[in-house]
């Protein structure tokens, strides 16, 4: 069987004298290296692990692009293949083409101002708590509990009876229409998406900024005069770490997390709303009954998400200052 | 170039309401090297960065050349800081460090290339021009950051224990090329240290800080032949000056039951007496001695050993034997005498004192 002890035939107790006789008298024990016997005991500890991605990952996953090869009869008594015609279908369709394009600006708006929007609060905090950690640690709790309240809150500033932001914007004559306007449902969803995750930007760019050394900082004060100009020539190039992996995150959260807001939004409201295509996938596959086409929307979003990621290790990672 | 005027300076930070420098006075003239000595939180860091702009000054005011700086930002204040560790801009190459400044100060791009490698090749940095901080040693960055002071071409350098992070040999030889660098440019310097051999060696004068307040402005030889209280006497000198409870009757200091030959004027009454180390010798008359305990240096040999069951240390010579040194008598001149209670210097006469007695605070 496996044997993992280094010294295999020792017997047992035996006294420490002769011990360490042994160990003297022993030549120099290699580098520690574990052999496995046979070839089974890696795969079994990799087991569980595997397990997880397989059911998880893999095996949805290659549902997935097997059903994108076929048609389901609505009823689920059969389904037949048709090739690449789901893929087609989709693609040529303009109703998808529509939705891609807002995907692409709601995600880039998204991204771009959780991100502007975090920055400038945590900015802003920095400077009021530098050196203070407790003034931190506040902050950072308040902030850390806030997302769940902060979502519902959201939602209602948008109520077409009692949210105050469609009343605000009825005072200068903006009769906001949230479920019913394209654009106006569009902005309220970016509003309440943006504000979600302003604070999981805030909490990483301030301790981001918190990291960056104070001599660094002071001697930056020496040699420039101007603010500005030293936070774009040294405080951010010194972020960038935070800011890349925030950009990867905040894309993901735009294109994914935003689903049960949308659902909200625009759920049981007339046809002609902003939705994403992760939001599409599901309208065609489980209100629609459509599983191939939904299945090959979901393998066109794989793939663009694959593309996405390695594009941004690989071009834009080379721009990052790791400390 | 400028002189420094720092006029009655004192530092509140806020939420306390201590003074963490207090009503500091010093002239600094043109080309000058001063050194602020003084033990941990002295205030001489926070002393050195309201110069810099770094921190608000509370009240007083500071004066570079004949301009009030107050109220003007870091940038606009024509000085350079080198920080203790370093402070370089780890983004950047070691020349973009050199040239961060310069740039924006919209120096022209020739100047900026001619000044940065004429501070590479008195630092020895060409080759590493191209490198990030972090790919460079201890003191490859140290010189980092005095090239970046350099090449400012700044009013006046402050320096907060810049050599404090390196290994004692590098340090050595670091302050000599510091020293060396100042005199050259004769650029006005403030140097921030807690180590006294730097303070000796770099110093035109030196300014010792006690809570805030300065002890003693001077020349490193005034201060070590002449500390101003016995804080200067036990902070400055290694080993540290020996300080015994003594009495003045009849014309005579008396340590316990032992009476020093040497005539001083000055009223009865109880004064600290201070000898240092190496100013007392074997002889056959004079203070009994108890030796306990020997520290051989090398070069030289520390004493410890007790004077009336007070402790008192005494640097020899290794070829003297301890045996001998069962009596000392100080050199002529070599006491000072202190008021015990404020530790201020009492300048009394002694027969042998023949050096002019200085006034406190004057330089040079
Ligand atoms: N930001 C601050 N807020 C409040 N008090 C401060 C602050 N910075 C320094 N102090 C206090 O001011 C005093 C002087 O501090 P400073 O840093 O100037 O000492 P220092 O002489 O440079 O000491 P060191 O040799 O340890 O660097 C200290 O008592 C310190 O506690
Ligand atoms: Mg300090």
């Amino acid at each position: 069987m496996t044997d993992l002890s280094l010294s295999p035939k020792t017997p047992a107790r035996p006294s420490a004298l002769a011990a360490l006789k042994a160990r003297l008298a022993a030549p120099p024990a290699a580098p520690k290296r574990v052999q496995f016997d046979r070839p089974l005991m890696p795969w079994l500890l990799l087991a569980p692990q595997l397990a997880i991605v397989a059911v998880f990952f893999y095996w949805p996953s290659a549902q997935a692009i097997t059903s994108s090869f076929y048609l389901e009869d609505p009823f689920g008594l059969g389904s037949s293949f048709v090739g690449m015609a789901n893929y087609t279908d989709a693609l040529s369709s303009a109703e998808y083409r529509k939705i891609a394009a807002f995907t692409v600006f709601f995600a880039a708006v998204v991204a771009a101002l959780s991100l502007a929007i975090g920055m400038v609060l945590a900015v802003k905090a920095d400077k009021v708590i530098r050196g203070r950690s407790a003034y931190r640690t506040a902050l950072i709790a308040v902030y850390a509990i806030a997302p769940p309240v902060a979502g519902l809150i959201g939602m209602m500033l948008f109520d077409q009876h009692i949210g105050p932001l469609v009343r605000f914007a009825a005072l200068f004559g903006w009769d906001m229409k949230v479920g019913l306007d394209y654009w106006d449902t569009a902005i309220a969803m970016i509003v309440v998406a943006v504000w979600l995750h302003i604070p999981y930007n805030f909490i990483f760019i301030l301790s981001g900024l918190q990291a960056i050394p104070a001599a660094v900082r002071e001697a930056a004060v020496i040699d420039c005069a101007s603010p500005l100009r030293r936070f774009l020539t040294v405080v951010l190039p010194l972020l960038t770490p935070t800011v890349f992996f925030l950009t990867i995150i905040n894309l993901t959260y735009a294109l994914f997390d935003t689903f049960a807001l949308i659902d909200v939004m625009v759920k049981d409201k007339p046809a002609n709303n902003p939705m994403t295509l992760v939001y599409k996938v599901y309208l065609d596959g489980f209100r629609g009954n459509d599983f191939g086409g939904s299945s090959a929307q979901s393998v066109i979003l794989m793939v663009v998400v694959l593309v996405l990621t390695l594009f941004q290790f690989r071009y834009i990672e080379r721009r990052v200052h790791y400390g | 170039m400028a002189s420094i005027d720092i006029e009655n300076v004192s530092k509140i930070y806020p939420g306390s309401t201590a003074r963490s420098v207090a009503d500091i006075a010093l002239n600094i003239k043109d080309g000058e090297f001063i050194v602020l000595v003084g033990p941990s939180g002295c205030g001489k860091s926070t002393l050195l960065r309201m110069v810099a702009g770094l921190e608000d000054i509370s009240e007083g005011e500071i004066r570079i050349g004949t301009r009030r700086v107050n109220e003007v930002e870091p940038a606009h204040r024509d000085i350079a800081m080198v920080f203790q560790n370093y402070a370089l801009y780890p983004h950047m190459s070691v020349r973009d460090n050199m040239a961060y400044g310069l740039k924006n100060r919209a120096v022209p791009r020739p100047e900026i290339e001619a000044r940065v490698a004429e501070a590479a090749r008195m630092l020895e940095l060409g080759p590493y021009l191209d490198r990030k901080p972090r790919a460079l040693s201890g003191g490859q960055r140290q010189r980092v950051a005095m090239g970046r002071a350099i090449v400012r071409q700044p009013a006046a350098f402050l320096f907060d224990e810049p050599l404090s992070n390196l290994d004692a040999k590098l340090r050595v030889s670091m302050r000599t090329e510091i020293r060396r660098l100042q005199k050259r440019l004769g650029t006005t310097s403030i140097y921030v240290t807690h180590d006294q051999l730097e303070a000796m060696t770099l110093a035109d004068r030196l300014v010792v800080l006690n809570a805030g307040r300065i002890e003693q402005i001077g020349t490193p030889l005034e201060i070590y032949h002449r500390p101003a209280s016995t804080f200067v006497a036990s902070f400055i000198g290694a080993p540290a000056m020996n300080l015994l409870d003594a009495e003045i009757a009849g014309n005579r200091l008396r340590i316990g039951d032992e009476v020093l030959d040497t005539p001083v004027s000055g009223a009865a009454g109880k004064v600290t007496l201070g000898i240092r180390a190496e100013d007392l010798m074997p002889a056959d008359r004079g203070l009994s001695f108890t030796p306990d305990d020997i520290e051989d240096l090398g070069a030289q040999r520390l004493v410890h050993g007790f004077v009336a069951g007070q402790p008192l240390t005494l640097v020899i010579s290794p070829a003297t034997r301890v045996e001998d040194c069962r009596r000392l008598a100080p050199k002529p001149g070599a006491l000072h005498v202190f008021d015990t209670l404020s530790g201020a210097r009492l300048d009394l006469h002694t027969e042998h004192d023949s050096r002019p007695v200085l006034p406190v605070g004057q330089g040079l």
